[in-house]
């Protein structure tokens, strides 16, 4: 045995852990009688492998197998806030399902399989590790948006997401190539030594082709033609796992590739950002106000807010990044109470997902119109909610970078997009409910979302802990 | 003495908090129990603040009443709060206000009491906190949430056109608003804080001083409103519930000229000066132009609306017309008195305007009206009301004696320093402000009873006594003696105006 030294486990710990958790759910799955014991599995996998990675948090950059995986802060803090998010979103999805008394385990498999596949893509340090972290991530969602077999919709919305979702992947694989052909390593940090040179015609094809494999699976204009379409046709916590948590691997998977991989051509792709940026903030909120579905609206919002998320990538700065960072982890939390409100307003054979369906909330429930309240300002990035926190912080760094235009264009399309939020709280609080009974909640869930909403009020009145966080986490101070 | 205790936090947490209990009382059969615990709120806010005054020390324009701990301290961000003589007054102002808003609202808000006081009780400490923060971050946050508590008194209490008042109201003054968070961040940027004292130090060339100074303009040209961004007040005003329209000509207007007095005049004093021309004008065409729109209008809390407009320009010229008199010799004084009068006129209009909203708002309650024709002959049932509305109306057009006349007196006289024409204009608003105030209440308040609605009418009750007494009270006292307030400002004025008259380039 001498010569093969054992690799170091401890940097992986978590996701061995995960995978193993997963297939052991699985496997009790098939055997066991109860859905809801898979869901608790699942949930004990989760808090278990947020617990091995807290014991093993990475205080320093540790590269392990090779030089295919880096363990450091900025995937610690990514990693355990998607676990964080994962329960949640294993919730929301639990308590969708058994109100349809449709309780499957299969969902909660899948979603285990595509949060490892988040943590891997977290912690990539080669664009094989990339590439399949971004797999096992998108083939798990591919599924779980079909699982809804009966809805014609869902199938649709499957079948649309495989296919950009394919595409994407392939634009991506295409993009890795050629950046493999130029520089010859498939090492991150190999890539970056060698690509210094933003003349070298085949790497700037190569990062075209990334940089857009990037943009498709964050959903930034002019590739978000998929996000619309899936948002509305899965099922609502479905869409929720596809629009929240994998952001959080996408946003680390544009950091590793653009600024450890490609940073000798960061000229090249801070225009191509800002390119993107503009046309995500403006189609983005512009057409989210013809939207007459709540799913749909959000998911426009959510083109927007991808826009915002790469302000704070474009300067290139540690403090932009962790901006950036900040900016995803307060997006995800913010869009996973959007959407658990539609679950906790829906029923069997109803899903509150008009637009209309919030229309005199406040009548039938003020506790709850107060939570889509505070949702909707923070998304809006009204104070003192957190979304105004995540927006001042992408937005300081890009006027610190010098970009004030950029800023002042990001700042007027958010007042247009102010005005699609309040019209939700409008509905709520300004007219009367249509003959709808009054809201009952069950308790856990009603606690649930309160604990999810009101999180977004209580870090916006004390963001100090989770900004210095993300600011230590990439700056190493 | 009193400067150790956290007062201000006080005055700001006390109603907050208190909001959210008021809240927490909910409707139904305990509205009661929720409208009487937010008079109780208000009234210990009012007292808590009482010491602001009492313990202010006149004599230095540092700030007072510190507080200051770390809130974000990756960017330096202080929980940074303090009072001048700029500012102190204000806080009162809001203060006192809130607690007559929220006894006029005890018996005529049935729909959803207990909301509506809690909107009002949180207003107030965020009203507060934007006027005694001393971190752009901070004050920017009070700034926007108190848009949020505003937005649904408009929106739920309001009239029939309100969801469309209420949105343009908030879109407005966001847009304003965003392009000041980007001013903030600029300056961030250069001064490496986001202390407001460190941001007056800062040293910046012209052209960044003239992208702050219109992005601050933006802001606080909406919220003053001045000509032309005015358009979304006197739809606010006459749609909100009769507090709403208090609080909004009361306070709220007040933050923008706040805004002149504490960010673009001391951040952007070489902008300032080269852009009074543009600021004069604008002042000029809200005294006049407004003035004359005034005039028109059928409905009166449109009219009373345009007319605080028309005297907010007057507050806006008593503080760019100082860069004129910066030029001239001897100009200090004058400059000093225009300042002054400007923040008499703040103070002074708060009391005036918020007055009458509340005697509409007596007359609308009884008739569910506010057209001026549906009214006429009103003294000859309500002879206490009528004598009321005659003292404020009479404030409304600057008569000596009422509180309406130190601010544009003051204004006027160092105008006339500057340039007779300029002070000719603003002149023009004596007869105006008189023209249209008079006529108003000529047509509803004098002559042959009208209709039965109007022979019908109850004169006003204990309760509405206590407020409109209270406000007669508050318009008198600095009319005949304003003294006590222009000590207080004396040297935070002149503070102000040694610094702007310093470039920063």
């Amino acid at each position: 045995m001498s010569g093969v030294a054992m690799p170091a486990f401890a940097p992986i710990a978590p996701e061995i852990v995960l995978a193993a958790a997963a297939c052991v759910v699985l496997v009790v799955e098939v055997y066991g009688r109860s859905t809801d014991l898979t869901y608790r599995l699942s949930q004990a996998s989760l808090v278990l492998t947020a617990l091995v990675l807290a014991l093993n948090f990475p205080e320093d950059a540790i590269v392990a197998f090779s030089g295919t995986f880096i363990a450091d802060p900025m995937a610690g803090v990514l990693k355990l806030a998607t676990l964080v998010i994962g329960w949640f979103l294993f919730f929301y999805l639990h308590a969708h399902l058994r109100a349809r008394s449709r309780a499957r385990g299969e969902h909660f498999i899948l979603g285990l399989f595509a949060l490892l596949g988040m943590m891997v893509l977290v912690s990539a340090a080669n664009l094989l590790t990339v590439y399949l972290g971004l797999e096992l991530l998108s083939l798990s969602l591919y599924a779980m948006v079909a699982l809804d077999r009966d809805s014609p919709v869902a199938a649709e919305a499957a079948m649309k997401y495989f296919v950009l979702g394919a595409l994407a992947s392939g634009m991506l694989l295409y993009g890795m190539s050629m950046v493999y052909g130029a520089t010859g390593t498939l090492e991150l940090a190999g890539i970056g030594a060698a690509a210094q040179d933003g003349t070298d015609l085949i790497l700037v094809l190569g990062l075209v082709f990334v940089v857009t494999g990037i943009a498709f699976k964050l959903g930034a204009a002019p590739f978000h033609m998929w996000i619309p379409d899936v948002y509305e046709g899965a099922e609502t916590p479905v869409t929720m796992f596809v629009g929240t948590a994998p952001k959080l691997a996408a946003f680390a998977m544009a950091v590793r590739l653009l600024a450890d991989g490609l940073w000798g051509l960061h000229g090249e792709w801070q225009d191509m950002l800002v390119v993107l940026a503009v046309l995500s903030i403006g189609i983005g909120n512009v057409i989210a106000i013809a939207q007459a579905n709540l799913k749909r609206m959000l998911a426009y919002s959510t083109i927007a807010h991808m826009g915002f998320l790469f302000l704070g990538i474009i300067p290139g700065t540690g403090e932009g990044f962790a901006a950036a960072m900040f900016y995803v982890i307060v997006y995800a939390v913010m869009a996973l109470g959007a959407f658990g409100m539609i679950v906790v307003l829906s029923r069997e054979g109803f899903e509150a997902d008009r637009i209309d369906d919030f229309r005199g909330l406040n009548e039938r429930s003020p506790w709850q119109a107060f939570l889509m309240l505070v949702l909707m300002l923070s998304m809006a990035g009204v104070p003192p909610f957190v979304g105004f926190w995540a927006k001042w912080s992408v937005l300081r760094e890009v006027v610190a970078a010098g970009f004030v235009w950029l800023a002042v264009v990001a700042v007027v399309f958010s007042v247009v997009g102010l005005f699609y939020y309040l019209r939700i709280v409008k509905l709520m609080y300004f007219d009367e409910p249509d003959d709808e009974p009054p809201l009952s909640v069950a308790s856990p869930l009603r606690l649930v979302i309160s604990v999810n909403a009101l999180s977004v009020l209580v870090v916006g009145l004390f963001p100090g802990a989770l900004l210095g966080w993300c600011l230590a986490a990439l700056t190493g101070g | 003495m009193f400067s150790d205790f956290p007062f201000l936090s006080l005055v700001i947490w006390v109603p907050i908090l208190g909001g959210v209990w008021v809240l927490l009382l909910g409707e139904e059969n305990r509205a009661r129990n929720a409208r009487f615990a937010a008079l109780v709120v208000s009234l210990v806010t009012f007292l808590v603040s009482i010491p602001l005054y009492a313990g202010f020390d006149g004599g230095t324009a540092a700030m007072q009443f510190v507080e200051k701990a770390p809130w974000i301290p990756a960017f330096r961000i202080h929980y940074h709060l303090g009072v001048d003589g700029i500012s102190m007054p204000l806080v009162l102002l809001t203060t006192f206000t809130t607690v007559l808003v929220v006894v006029a609202g005890q018996e005529t808000i049935r729909h959803r009491a207990s909301q509506y006081m809690a909107s009002f009780l949180i207003l107030e400490g965020l009203m507060v906190g934007a006027f005694s923060a001393l971190d752009a971050i901070l004050f920017y946050v009070f700034w926007e949430a108190l848009l949020v508590p505003m937005f649904l008194i408009i929106g739920i209490w309001g009239g029939e056109n309100r969801v469309y008042a209420t949105i343009k109201f908030f879109l407005y003054t966001f847009l304003g608003s965003v392009l000041m968070l980007v001013a903030f961040l600029y300056l961030y940027a250069e001064a490496g804080s986001f202390e407001i004292l460190d941001f007056h130090a800062v040293r910046l060339s012209l052209p960044a001083q003239i992208f702050i100074f219109l992005a601050f303009l933006a802001a606080f040209a909406v919220k003053v409103p001045m000509w032309p961004v005015h358009t979304w007040l006197p739809d606010a005003h006459v749609e909100a519930p009769t507090g709403g329209s208090v609080v909004l000509a009361a306070i709220m207007l007040k933050l923008g000229a706040y805004g002149f007095f504490r960010f673009s005049l001391p951040i952007a004093p070489d902008a300032s000066s080269e852009l009074d021309w543009l600021m004069i004008a604008l002042s000029l065409i809200a005294i006049v132009y407004i003035g004359f729109v005034a005039l028109v209008q059928p409905d009166m809390k449109k009219l009373i609306a345009y007319s605080s407009i028309s005297h907010m320009g007057f507050a806006t010229l008593g503080v760019f017309i100082a860069f004129t008199l910066l030029e001239t010799p001897d100009g200090r004084t004058s400059a000093i008195m225009g300042l002054e009068g400007a923040l008499v006129q703040l103070v002074s209009h708060g009391f005036i305007s918020g007055a009458l909203f509340l005697c509409v708002g007596v007359m609308y309650d009884r008739l569910h009206s506010r057209r001026i024709a549906d009214y006429g002959g009103v003294a000859n049932t309500m002879p206490v009301f009528a004598s009321f509305m005659m003292l404020f109306a009479l404030a409304n057009s600057g008569l000596p004696g009422t509180s309406g006349f130190v601010g544009e007196f003051l204004v006027i006289l160092g105008s006339f320093q500057a340039n007779v024409w300029i002070a000719l204009l603003a002149g023009l608003t004596l007869i105006l402000g008189a023209a249209y105030t008079l006529w108003m209440y000529k047509r509803v308040v004098f002559g042959e009873v009208a209709n039965e609605g109007v022979a019908g009418l109850s004169d006003l009750n204990p309760r509405e006594v206590i407020v409109l007494g209270a406000l007669a009270a508050a318009v008198l006292l600095i009319g005949l003696w304003p003294a006590p307030l222009l000590e207080v400002m004396g040297p935070s004025v002149e503070h102000l105006l040694d610094h702007v008259s310093r470039t920063k380039q």
